[in-house]
């Protein structure tokens, strides 16, 4: 067991709850009509609290879409979170992401992008770029066992070996992608067993202890930041929500399946039992979090809901450094437009 | 009749013999440059004055890429400035967008943007978004470079020109040189900004030699994104062309003048941003407008610089309506003879300038 300290390992419980909370209001949320979309962590807290704990908080993370608890671990609020989910005027994202497409620059967590597996060869190449300035930073990029699949995944491993990158691919193998189950997904020895065949120091973990993710990442970090070479971890876990809510996965897989990995190996779970053994936790402590917890996810949503939407020129910035001249025009005329006929445009639900 | 036959054919025959030299309207002449080895020297110059420009394709370090338009490079800066890559395009891209992130400004060569296509999604989802979806926080100072368009006898997957492509795109910059102080000017213009640059080379033109000025040499010289240049002013027919078919506008032009048609040639250099302004001043002056270009009619520049001329005051001042003259719309044949007549030719625009002018 690693030497961490109490406080540590009750933050990583913490951590590991909220995310849990937060999800749980999210997903509701979206089901009423409140959020446009949602996808939840259940079941997969260790394995991204457990990583992000090894890390330096400066390592730059690229991930997939499923690795909420990684920021949330490294200090982005709950408001950021759900106003990114709102779109409203406090949004990083000004509200032109779908929801959880996440990005901090503060936090060093690259925004997330829809098209799977085009973050592994990015990772491989901001990798090179700190070699270059010799930070002492690496990189860390997630993927699902599903993504593997995509030709990226291919070129980024090859290319992180052959240009010897400081990144750490850290596989989140959960059993599905959407409603392909792992066994169909590939036919060889997981995503494991490819990484010595490009010559990469590979290691597959048991991804729901939160201790041994935590162990394989700072060891993988070491090798990454001292030797200048990629590490391949695959962490092997279990979705134990729907992939988003755009999905029912009960048209896929049994309830039974999902209990069973919910009640025999939960990531909360096994680590509550740690804390409790420790006597670093009990039923009075995990009441008074539990309500603590909830009333923070809920007060936090409210707010977020409230808040106005950004300002619509948002519509025409960002597209170049400097806003083209049909644009400028474009955003003129709106603005007159909308000036001019104030009444019938919702403008008050935008900020000034 | 066999003395006329044998005058046509010894025409013929001269002409085949003489290397055209390409017709330059810059400053005064103070040397010659080939358009490979203004590219190469401007990525040189890119790369000393910025240690963080570095070159990355497939055969551009040893082999001195491709088209040797990377020549020497690699035994000048070395191993961590030029990169061959293994044989992904959709893998280098993505490691040139990553680097890009990280702060780099990489240069990511494609053999031919043929095989672009293969890394397209980095490039349109990751590259040209990447700004507008992350509110101005990362840009992506990239500059994806190679040979576009038409080459000799390479058939139809190596010959498809992808200038209509990517200027469709909102968040790229889509650069086209046609000679040496284009390829130059451009290029640096282009690794110095902070957005994504698709750079539309063509390779049949690396090898041609034009005239440069002192200036064209110097170590700072650079030309604006988003400006057309008027390469031969002209008063009766405004031509619009980019890359390699501004050469094939100003052989007509020359041909044309003898029959007392004055054709102004505009070479668009930047197919997005568009510098329609120019378009719209010279069509107003002429009243008539022909495009061209190497590319598939439907949906291609000439129906974009047609529709925003449509759009424009320029509209009114049109003696006959516009007319884009383009490559045939089917995949480009092997045979040569075939090849020749699927691109637009200095005849194919004399044709076309004499009937919208009502000239025999």
């Amino acid at each position: 067991m690693c030497a961490l300290s109490e406080e540590t390992v009750v933050k990583m419980y913490k951590v590991m709850t909220q995310l849990n909370s937060m999800d749980r209001i999210m997903y509701e949320s979206q089901r009423q009509g409140r959020i446009s979309f949602y996808m939840t962590n259940f079941g997969e807290e260790g394995t991204q609290i457990g990583s992000a704990a090894a890390l330096s908080s400066e390592d730059l993370i690229f991930g997939q879409y499923r690795e909420a608890g990684t920021l949330l671990w490294r200090g982005f609020s709950l408001d950021q979170f759900m106003n990114q989910c709102y779109g409203n005027c406090e949004d990083l994202g000004k509200g032109r992401q779908m929801p959880v497409c996440y990005g901090s620059k503060g936090l060093s967590f690259v925004t997330i992008s829809s098209p799977l597996g085009t973050q592994m060869p990015q990772a491989s190449g901001a990798a090179y770029a700190f070699k270059r300035q010799k930070n002492g930073l690496c990189v860390i990029c997630y993927f699902g066992e599903g993504t593997s699949s995509e030709g990226d995944a291919h070129a980024a491993l090859n290319f992180a070996a052959t240009l010897e990158c400081p990144v750490i691919f850290f596989c989140r193998n959960n059993g599905y992608a959407i409603s392909t189950p792992s066994r169909e997904q590939y036919k060889g020895d997981g995503v494991a067993g490819r990484g010595p065949a490009y010559g990469i120091h590979t290691i597959r973990v048991d991804g729901n202890d939160v201790f041994a993710i935590y162990n394989a990442t700072k060891a993988a970090r070491d090798i990454c930041v001292s030797e200048n070479k990629p590490v391949l971890l695959e962490a092997m876990t279990y979705r134990l929500g729907h992939h988003s809510t755009s999905d029912d996965s009960t048209a896929y897989r049994s309830i039974d399946e999902v209990r069973y990995w919910d009640e025999r190996d939960s990531p909360i779970a096994r680590l509550r039992y740690y804390l409790v053994s420790k006597g670093w936790w009990d039923d009075a402590k995990e009441k008074v979090w539990k309500e603590q917890n909830e009333k923070e996810v809920l007060q936090a949503s409210a707010r977020a809901e409230k808040k106005l939407k950004p300002n619509w020129t948002e519509l025409f910035k960002d597209l170049y450094h400097d806003m083209p001249q049909h644009l400028r025009e474009q955003m003129q005329q709106m603005e007159e437009h909308v000036k001019k006929y104030e009444g019938h445009y919702q403008v008050k639900s935008f900020v000034k | 009749m066999a003395g006329i036959t044998c005058k046509t054919a010894l025409l013929n025959a001269l002409t085949k013999c003489v290397v055209p030299r390409q017709l330059s309207t810059s400053s005064p002449a103070f040397l010659q440059l080939n358009v490979r080895d203004a590219l190469n020297s401007a990525m040189d110059e890119e790369m000393e004055r910025d240690e963080r420009v570095f070159l990355m394709g497939e055969e551009v370090a040893q082999y001195d890429g491709a088209y040797k338009v990377s020549r020497g490079l690699w035994k000048k800066y070395g191993d961590q400035r030029v990169i061959d890559t293994p044989i992904t395009e959709m893998g280098f891209a993505g490691i040139a967008v990553g680097a890009a992130f990280a702060g780099l400004r990489p240069i990511c060569e494609f053999m031919t943007f043929n095989f672009s296509m293969q890394a397209i999604d980095q490039i349109i989802n990751s590259a040209a978004k990447t700004f507008y979806m992350s509110a101005g926080f990362v840009n992506v100072p990239i500059v994806f470079r190679g040979p576009n368009g038409a080459a000799a006898g390479v058939a139809a997957q190596h010959s498809q020109c992808f200038g209509a492509w990517y200027s469709h795109c909102p968040g790229l910059k889509v650069l086209t040189p046609y000679n040496s102080e284009d390829a130059r000017g451009l290029l640096k213009s282009a690794i110095r900004d902070p957005d994504p640059v698709v750079f539309l080379e063509n390779e049949i033109v690396y090898g041609t030699p034009f005239d440069v000025s002192e200036e064209i040499m110097s170590k700072d010289f650079l030309i604006p994104i988003g400006k057309a240049k008027i390469e031969r002013p002209g008063k009766h027919i405004t031509a619009v062309s980019f890359s390699r078919s501004v050469g094939t506008c100003l052989e007509a032009a020359q041909e044309l003048s003898a029959a007392g048609i004055d054709v102004e040639v505009i070479n668009l250099r930047s197919l997005r941003p568009l510098d329609i302004e120019t378009v719209v001043k010279s069509v107003m002056k002429t009243n008539r407008l022909i495009t061209v270009e190497g590319g598939w009619p439907h949906s291609g520049i000439g129906a974009e610089v047609l529709s925003q001329i449509a759009e424009s005051q320029a509209f009114f001042f049109l003696d006959a309506p516009p007319v884009r003259i383009t490559g045939a719309d089917i995949p480009m044949p092997y045979t040569k003879s075939l090849e020749e007549v699927a691109l637009p030719r200095a005849q194919d625009f004399v044709r076309v300038a004499k009937k919208i002018m009502n000239v025999q």
